[in-house]
């Protein structure tokens, strides 16, 4: 009985954390300058928030009586496709030019999110001319 | 046990309200945001507090059998988020 009580608020205190995280990278999303800068807070919607508020699924599930952990496997998703897609939507700024461009590095290299594009652009127009003559 | 129920109708009431206002602002960083990598942002984190309100749903309603919908949303959410960003980088998706 009191641990049934005291797992609801726990429930109560984790739908609460994921709520203030989920407002918190939502107006850092509309409030942000920066294209770059727009992409470091909806992360912790992301993570932070609906992880807390999956943990508080967890257990609300144990103190009812029920046993399901099997929330665990969507967080486990959420944090391994989160920095994927923020990996995918920063190049496409990167390529895109809406952000300040990329330092130069020290030893005379190229950062390596440009150079493949121009190795891959290169032989599919040789192969184009290639096939039309 | 009435005060621990009270508090969770409160709490979930709360988190409701706190998605709903996420996918409004969302919306407008949707309507308003300048380049297409904002936009793509804005669908993302849309799929994403779509995503909690499914798990409060579940939530207050008792049951398990939105643990299905919620990984489906999830993964339907970052498919299209990875299509949408290369279809911006390069202009195709499937080349």
């Amino acid at each position: 009985m009191t641990l049934e009580v005291l797992g609801i608020y726990a429930t109560a205190i984790f739908l609460l954390i994921g709520s203030v995280f989920v407002i918190v990278g939502v107006i850092g999303l509309l409030k942000f300058s920066d294209p770059m800068t727009r992409l470091h807070a909806p992360t912790k919607v992301g993570t932070l928030g609906i992880g807390m508020l999956l943990l508080a699924s967890i257990t609300h599930s144990f103190a009812t009586g029920g046993s399901s952990i099997h929330e665990l496997l969507i967080m486990a998703f959420l944090f391994v496709t989160a920095p994927i897609s923020a990996n995918f939507i920063a190049k496409a700024n990167i390529h895109r030019g809406v952000c300040a461009p990329l330092p130069d590095l020290p030893d005379d290299g190229t950062w390596s999110t440009l150079t493949p594009v121009e190795n891959e652009r290169a032989p599919r127009e040789e192969a184009t001319e290639g096939g039309r003559a | 046990m009435t005060t621990a129920s009270g508090l969770m109708e409160i709490a979930i009431a709360i988190t409701f309200a706190a998605l709903a206002l996420g996918q409004i602002l969302c919306m407008a960083r949707l309507a308003i945001g300048p380049t297409s990598g904002d936009r793509v942002l804005a669908l993302d984190t849309m799929v994403i507090n779509s995503l909690g309100l499914i798990v409060v749903l579940g939530i207050r309603q008792g049951v398990q059998i939105y643990f299905e919908v919620t990984l489906l949303v999830a993964m339907l959410g970052f498919v299209s988020t990875v299509a949408l960003a290369r279809f911006i980088l390069r202009g195709d998706i499937i080349e």
